[in-house]
């Protein structure tokens, strides 16, 4: 912070106020009553997705494709959707809900079979998916859900104006809509599999001493299979609550990086379901606090960017530098 | 209980905000919502351009803020409420992909005036603007239709929407004008901004042979690729683009919106403003034809100025028939002109151009 500072004096703003703006005005400035909604609306994606790749991120499973889970569950979800407009029904979100579930799974599952069973390397895969993905997306947005009352622009009709549908707020302006009740569930769901249950602990094992893993019994390629279709399915679900929601709609630039974003918060809350809620919290603070700044204090984009990577860079040091101690000179080799 | 404390005071500072708005008047606060960066060198540098000009035309009687490089969808809408709620006034949107957060927000501020550039969706205090770029489009055509060599003219698209159909169709229903043989390859980027896609849709086409690169898109990327690759020529896209003159870059398609920002902006001061569907062209100035350069020839260049006069002066429309679409099936019969709706909603290729749009 300290550093940002002074990257903010650099450019000749008053550092404090400028730092006040960021992490001050959201959550307690004269609009805050407007802002702290937007927090759970930016940071619950963000949590639903960390949550779901720390599981396999402990046990040595690299998903760093869920940009492309979450567009694919946002498809399926959408799809689901537009299939019944304009029926309205009960039923119908709950259907999208598991499209959305289902359509995050099976883009995980690519890369899971491929390595569980000719042993391709899932980081590779997962993320040469995401452009699958989003060359998928542009389809959609231009051909199959393209509005048909849009005068040929692309983009599906409008998830909002639909009512069973839409994935509104469960109070009025409150922020609170289902993706925030599904991060919290996730939440609770990874903590408590995490620290009590069998699987839990065998990720955990797996991620620490993956031989000794083997020995008691753990079985890899269900794993690899469990790790990826968790954390394919939060990140579907991410992208169907996104999209039914404050999204609204299927267009090309739907996706904005949460997935990518969210391997910085799993990382950030050192892999604790926890850490990742309050990580998420962080990000999407840092995130609507910028935007603020750049408004009211005319900062350019790119110095709220530099900020935010100077602060997730000394946090992670500072996290590194707690585990290990620094030594200076050469150790000799033994 | 709690919460709907909460939520009372939500409401109420609402109210107060408002009215605190209100009282601030003595200076009118506009804002700006930028889909890329300022300093890209094309369609939003155009923007942040009308942005000063609205600054320096009425000093300390205005206050403008801008937001750069914001997301279109969920965050786009945080950013516009943001604005309102910081008290401006007026919020220019300036991307298609803002339309429906323009809606949104505008809803719950009926008191701001929004104008959504390039959109179709308006409301009591929405309106919408765009240019007609395909005008100059129609005078890139003429010049790159008789520059080109190889008879192959690249085309960088952003998106298949039909401001893009409608600027490849005028570019090539005036270069196949003066060149029978001329053939286009058109290449989708899926972005507005991305000087790392642009070159290499740009080098992918000069591979194929093209000769001429339009471009669609914000960055000047295309413009130093041809560069490095020699005998190319390109054309500014939303802005100059002087820099890369007199070749690669020969002419130029600019934006000009200062002249709209400063009118929607002394409407609001004035309180004139009404919701408004704005489409101008090169005759009122909206769209400008940067220098056409020496290398280009002087009788082209000459047929190329009398060609502009002729669409400023309305004497002349890009899409005036007999015009086919590319099925074979009839458009515009003989001397008829393109109706705006139609032009609007363009999402058909003309005869004679190659490929399908995206489906």
């Amino acid at each position: 912070m300290f550093f940002g500072g002074l990257l903010f004096v650099a450019l000749g703003k008053d550092p404090v106020a400028a730092i006040r703006t960021i992490f001050y005005e959201p959550l307690f400035g004269q609009y805050a009553f407007y802002y702290r909604p937007q927090l759970l609306v930016k940071g619950a994606p963000l949590v639903l997705i960390a949550i779901g790749l720390s599981l396999g991120f402990k046990a040595g499973i690299w998903n760093i494709g869920a940009e492309g889970q979450y567009i694919m569950g946002a498809l399926f979800g959408a799809g689901v959707g537009l299939a019944f407009y304009p029926y309205e029904a009960w039923f119908v979100f709950p259907l999208m809900v598991a499209a959305g579930a289902f359509g995050g799974w099976i883009w995980a599952m690519i890369p899971a079979f491929l390595k569980v069973r000719f042993g391709t390397n899932e980081i590779l895969v997962s993320l040469m998916l995401v452009y699958v993905a989003e060359q998928f997306l542009a389809s959609m947005s231009l051909g199959l859900m393209k509005n048909p009352e849009g005068f040929g622009f692309p983009g599906s009709r409008n998830l909002q104006q639909y009512e069973s549908a839409f994935n509104a707020d469960l109070i009025e302006g409150s922020g609170m809509h289902w993706g925030v009740v599904a991060a919290l569930i996730a939440v609770i769901f990874a903590y408590v599999l995490l620290s009590k249950h069998r699987l839990g602990f065998a990720i955990r094992v797996t991620g620490e001493a993956p031989r000794a893993a083997r020995f008691s019994g753990v079985n890899p390629v269900r794993l690899v299979l469990f790790c990826m279709g968790m954390s394919g399915l939060l990140a579907g679900l991410a992208g169907m609550f996104e999209v039914s929601g404050p999204a609204g709609q299927v267009t090309i630039d739907f996706n904005v990086g949460y997935g990518f974003t969210a391997i910085i918060v799993a990382f950030l809350g050192r892999l604790h379901p926890v850490g990742i809620l309050l990580a998420g919290g962080l990000m999407a603070l840092t995130y609507i606090g910028g935007d603020i700044a750049q408004s009211q204090l005319g900062l350019p984009a790119a110095a709220i960017q530099v900020f935010q990577g100077m602060l997730l860079f000394f946090l992670l040091a500072l996290d590194m530098l707690t585990h290990y101690r620094l030594r200076f000179g050469t150790a000799e080799v033994v | 209980m709690k919460l709907s404390a909460l939520l009372t005071g939500a409401a109420l500072a609402l109210g107060l905000a408002t009215t605190a708005s209100a009282d601030a008047h003595s200076k009118t606060k506009v804002g700006f919502v930028f889909v890329g960066p300022v300093g890209d060198g094309g369609w939003t540098y155009e923007h942040d351009q009308g942005r000063l000009a609205v600054e320096k035309e009425f000093g300390d009687a205005v206050e403008t803020v801008y937001v750069e490089n914001v997301a279109e969808g969920p965050d786009s809408e945080r950013v516009m409420t943001q604005m309102a709620l910081d008290g401006a006034k007026l919020i220019f949107t300036t991307s298609f992909g803002y339309m429906d957060p323009t809606i949104n927000v505008a809803k719950k501020f009926p008191d701001v005036k929004f104008e959504h550039a390039t959109g179709y969706k308006r409301a009591d205090n929405v309106s919408t603007y765009s240019a007609r770029f395909y005008e100059g489009r129609a005078i890139q055509g003429h010049i790159a239709g008789n520059m080109t060599e190889s008879n192959i003219i690249g085309y960088i698209g952003s998106y298949p929407i039909p401001e893009v159909i409608r600027g490849i169709n005028s570019a090539y229903i005036h270069a196949k004008k003066v060149n029978p043989d001329v053939q286009f390859k058109i290449v989708w980027a899926y972005t507005w901004f991305d000087p790392a896609k642009e070159a290499d849709a740009a080098k992918v086409l000069i591979e194929q042979g093209a000769d001429v690169i339009l471009q669609h898109t914000d960055s000047t990327a295309p413009q130093a690729a041809a560069q490095e690759a020699g005998n190319v020529i390109t054309f500014g896209q939303a802005s100059d683009m002087a820099q890369y003159a007199p070749k690669p870059r020969v002419s130029s398609i600019i934006d000009n919106w200062a002249p709209y920002y400063i009118a929607r902006t002394k409407a609001v001061m004035d309180g004139t403003w009404t919701s408004t569907d704005t489409w101008d062209g090169i005759g009122p100035g909206m769209v400008g034809i940067g220098e056409i350069s020496d290398a280009v020839p002087a009788n082209v260049k000459e047929e190329a100025l009398a060609m502009k006069d002729k669409i400023a002066s309305g004497e002349y429309h890009p899409f005036t028939g007999p015009v086919k679409k590319q099925d074979g099936s009839d458009w515009l019969a003989d001397g008829e002109v393109a109706d705006d709706g139609t032009l609007a909603g363009m999402n058909f290729y003309v005869e004679g151009i190659e490929g399908t749009i995206p489906q």
